[in-house]
């Protein structure tokens, strides 16, 4: 039983660590935009394409680093053109906005990739196999969880102990009252939008080693499960969201152990609607109530 | 008064009519297989679905995207219920050709359709219509995700044939050979005046409060959950009649032409329309569709002038140029095309006031 | 102050309303009545908990312990529950415990005839004042969804109209009745929204501070107005107030509220006089 399981709980666990990289930009941007950033995963998606051409032309060690700071221009400029116009604006205008540049992003990547599926470049070292018990499996399943926790208490940390982290929990809580403190909004808005596409760029080496084909709209449903992470996890925490992408990966694969592969999506959109009518603020969130 | 309220009554039915006499004479001239035909058909498909969002999104304040799921079930109710008997051997090939046995006519099929979605509305609004916001919004997406894949399920495929195709329902072309256009615009005029009437009533005033001010609408007695599941019903009802007239456009049917892109896609139109406008949603649909098949299909050819080639012009170009015209719209011409007046309000009184800015 | 007692001229009557949100005390055990035919007013410093106990009688908020009568029959009945057990820092917790709880929305407390305005203005911004105030009547239909569709409710639409004109002629609005709400000024708003809570057919009106951001005149108009309105409509006043003067000038009585507990209760003269208000309310004003 445990040896016909394990593959799919490794998968379920590596999956789960990328989804979390994901749902980090997710969850920052939303607890401090109340943004669902539907873009999100279009950035990712471009973060793949960005590898797919800069490998073909460069080493690793230059690929990499290059990448990143690629996707981290990329969801910059994003926020820049098409959310900050908008901070007064309603709250549905700026959704609308992210939907509007999810579609841009989709169709500009068609455009230049030509709409076929690309290959994504082996990584060295990640994409080897190995021998896990019973199972054969990559080596990044077994690098994801521990690039995610890293990432993801390096990231805790940065929001507990520095100044900007600081400013970032303040603008959180209060908008307009950090701005009248002094915080530059803007500047701390851009911070999240950085860190929110950096965590994206490297979770799409981890996961696109995995599922190796790139297409322009692969990244919107990778996207929106770790968007539903967040919210199970409760938006605004960042631990949440690690907890909870892992246990959509883990349950997602085990749904396909169980041969139901169609519902593999449909269980995390199941396992959403379920949180928000039980417990709407998720694991770790916090209440508001609207005043009267 | 009254008299000048039942002069433009006439002058917009007046109106009405000469855009269908219009539609007929396209068609007969250009004939069925023209660009223009394509574009009149999906472009009224389209316009009843825009309004039928836009019911719930600009004029109820509801931000749902559930529509694609709901225009899914629509589309199935219909195609399943009038594939004629003689084909369903060969349509339902790997499920014995399938558990329905039996045909309704075209009309019923689409009365069904609409019937279905606002059933399967009335049980999901029950628990989602309490969430509020983009909880909602996420929400309504998820439940469309979910019917696409249970649609697809293999285990009710002597239903819904699984992920097969459907084909040989009654389509636009089959059932109205040479009047397809008139035909469409007939089944989405009534539709959408049906919304009209109802926008325009004591219960369409109920939503606007709604979308205005939840809190002071429950304060003047409105009940909140009571309306919002109303509005939801009804939006998904048309939806669903519109997700069959799509198949009819279509003529085969696959769950997975509808994800979330339809949703968002529709969503643009509403936008680019103005939130609450009727009339705003079926001119930006007319254009959308007009844009994305016709008029920007240029852009998509790479083209030569004399020895210059002109840079750019590639196969997907058009949804590039396309996507950026919307996102100017949304950064920029918020209110869209209309605001939240009426072509035949233009002129009125609210124009005087410089409108709202209101979303 | 008996709770078997049901005094025919109650129109409202609170018992014990605790409204308590995590360890915050918004009001500690307030009792209060209002009879048929009074203007009774509730005032009280800023953050006294005058909006929060509004809130529990229209059914915004659930109070945490307490119950609320209009016209004898409970609209809201509770005791404390669940983690509240704990943490609940009122009295008489266990009065209410063999009372069957009862939760009305606040559409549900409407219909049943409380009408009430916001301290800050909300009306409907997207809508003429007449349609704000039209928006007010349709509580009362009698037509369903298909029936208003179909225009087959054609005398009742009709009767609508004429009632928001004429509540509008009434509040003194009838010739901006096509202008935008929100681009009325600030007075003409808070006569709108009274206007829209009238339309509700109410029998108990909650005013909360109609006054705010008037000038001395306007204030005065008000509060002509108000009695004329009420005697109209054979209303009952309870209202949220900070002017003093249009305060002592209408209300028959007065409670006053500090740190979410009653300090005291009277006529205008006897809550003038009172040094436990004076102190805290009054006293401070004057520095």
């Amino acid at each position: 039983m445990f040896d016909t399981l394990l593959p799919y709980l490794l998968a379920g666990i590596s999956v789960g660590g990328q989804y979390a990289l994901i749902a980090v930009g997710y969850t920052l941007v939303y607890g401090i935009l109340r943004l669902i950033n539907f873009a999100h995963g279009d950035i990712f998606t471009a973060a793949g394409f960005f590898m797919v051409y800069l490998a073909a032309a460069l080493p690793p060690a230059l690929a990499v680093p290059l990448v990143i700071i690629l996707t981290v221009i990329l969801g910059f400029t994003v926020e820049r053109v098409a959310y900050k116009p908008l901070r007064t604006a309603p709250r549905m205008s700026i959704m609308i906005s992210a939907i509007g540049v999810s579609y841009l992003l989709q169709n500009l990547m068609w455009y230049l990739t030509g709409g076929l599926a690309r290959q994504y470049p082996v990584l060295p070292g990640l994409g080897d196999s190995i021998q896990i018990g019973s199972a054969s499996t990559k080596v990044v399943t077994l690098v994801t969880p521990v690039v995610t926790v890293i990432l993801v208490v390096a990231l805790v940390l940065l929001i507990k102990r520095t100044k900007i982290g600081m400013a970032m929990r303040a603008v959180s809580v209060d908008f307009e009252t950090a701005q009248l403190m002094g915080i530059k909004i803007n500047n701390v808005i851009s911070v999240t939008f950085i860190i929110g596409s950096a965590m994206a760029a490297i979770g799409s080496m981890l996961y696109f080693t995995n599922y190796t084909a790139v297409t322009p709209t692969i990244g919107a449903m990778p996207g929106l499960k770790a968007f539903v992470a967040a919210v199970f996890g409760g938006i605004g925490s960042i631990p949440g969201a690690m907890i909870g992408a892992l246990i959509i990966g883990i349950c997602e694969n085990l749904i396909k152990a169980a041969g139901l592969t169609m519902f593999s999506d449909a269980f995390t959109f199941a396992l959403l609607i379920v949180v928000l009518l039980v417990r709407p603020t998720g694991l770790f969130g916090e209440k508001t109530r609207e005043k009267v | 008064m009254k008299k000048r309220g039942n002069r433009r009554l006439i002058i917009s039915l007046a109106v009405v009519a000469l855009i269908y006499v219009a539609g007929f004479i396209v068609e007969q001239t250009c004939g069925s297989k023209s660009m223009a035909v394509t574009v009149l058909q999906k472009g009224a498909v389209y316009a009843l679905i825009a309004v039928s969002m836009n019911l719930l999104n600009g004029f109820t304040g509801l931000f749902s995207l559930g529509q694609a799921g709901f225009m899914l079930i629509g589309a199935y109710s219909y195609a399943i219920l009038t594939i004629p008997m003689a084909k369903r051997a060969a349509v339902y090939q790997y499920y014995d050709g399938g558990i329905v046995q039996f045909t309704i006519g075209m009309i019923p099929a689409l009365l069904v359709a609409g019937i279905v979605a606002a059933l399967f509305a009335a049980l999901i609004g029950m628990p989602v219509l309490r969430l509020k916001g983009d909880y909602l919004a996420i929400a309504t997406l998820g439940f469309a995700e979910i019917i696409r894949a249970f649609i697809q399920w293999d285990a009710i495929g002597p239903l819904t044939n699984g992920s097969n195709l459907l084909k040989t329902y009654p389509t636009l072309k089959t059932a109205m050979p040479g009047n397809t256009v008139l035909f469409t615009f007939i089944v989405v005029g009534i539709c959408i005046g049906l919304i009209l009437l109802l926008i325009n009533s004591t219960y369409g005033r109920a939503f606007k409060a709604i979308r205005d001010d939840e809190i002071a609408a429950e304060a003047m007695g409105i009940n909140l959950f009571h309306h919002k599941q109303m509005a939801f019903v009804i939006s998904c009802f048309f939806a669903g009649i519109g997700g069959a007239l799509l198949a009819m456009y279509q003529g085969t049917l696959q769950a997975n032409g509808f994800k979330s892109a339809m949703t968002y896609e529709i969503l643009l139109i509403v936008v680019i329309g103005g939130l609450g406008s009727v009339s705003g949603s079926i001119i930006a649909s007319f254009l959308f569709i007009a844009c994305s098949e016709w008029w920007l299909r240029f852009l998509d050819t790479e083209t030569m002038i004399g020895d210059f080639k002109v840079p750019l012009l590639a196969p997907g170009f058009r949804m590039v140029a396309f996507s950026v015209v919307i996102m100017v719209v949304v950064l920029f011409f918020r209110k869209g095309i209309m605001g939240d007046r009426e072509l035949w309000d233009l002129g009125s009184r609210r124009k005087a006031k410089g409108g709202s800015d209101i979303k | 102050m008996s709770e078997s007692k049901n005094n025919d001229n109650n129109v409202l009557r609170l018992t014990d309303i605790t409204m308590q949100f995590g360890g915050v005390v918004a009001i500690n055990n307030l009792s209060l009545e209002v009879n048929t035919g009074e203007i009774v007013a509730l005032i009280g410093p800023n953050g006294a908990g005058k909006t929060t106990a509004f809130n529990c009688i229209t059914g915004v908020y659930e109070p945490t312990n307490g119950a609320v009568y209009f016209h004898g029959k409970p609209i809201a009945v509770n005791h404390p529950q669940g983690k509240m057990v704990k943490q609940y820092s009122g009295i008489n917790a266990d009065k209410y415990k063999d009372q069957k709880a009862v939760v009305y929305t606040p559409d549900k407390i409407t219909h049943m005839g409380i009408a009430r305005t916001f301290q800050n203005i909300r009306l409907f911004k997207s809508q003429t004042a007449f349609e704000n105030v039209l928006i007010g009547t349709h509580l009362r239909r009698t037509s369903n969804f298909l029936t208003a569709s179909f225009r087959l409710n054609a005398k009742e639409e009709k009767a609508m109209r004429e009632k928001a004109r004429n509540l509008l002629e009434i509040v003194g609005l009838a010739d901006v009745g096509d202008e935008l709400a929100t681009s009325l000024p600030y007075g003409k708003q808070r006569r709108l929204e009274i206007a829209r809570a009238l339309a509700t057919d109410p029998t108990l009106l909650l005013l909360d501070e109609p006054a705010a951001g008037m000038n001395p005149q306007e204030t005065d108009e008000l509060g002509e107005f108000i009695v004329g309105i009420k005697n109209k409509f054979d209303l009952t006043v309870f209202m949220i107030e900070h002017h003093m003067n249009l305060v002592m000038d209408i209300s028959d009585r007065i409670y006053v509220l500090d740190f979410g507990k009653q300090i005291a209760e009277g006529t205008p003269d006897e809550i003038q006089k009172n040094p436990v208000v004076i102190a805290a309310y009054l006293g401070v004003d004057e520095e």
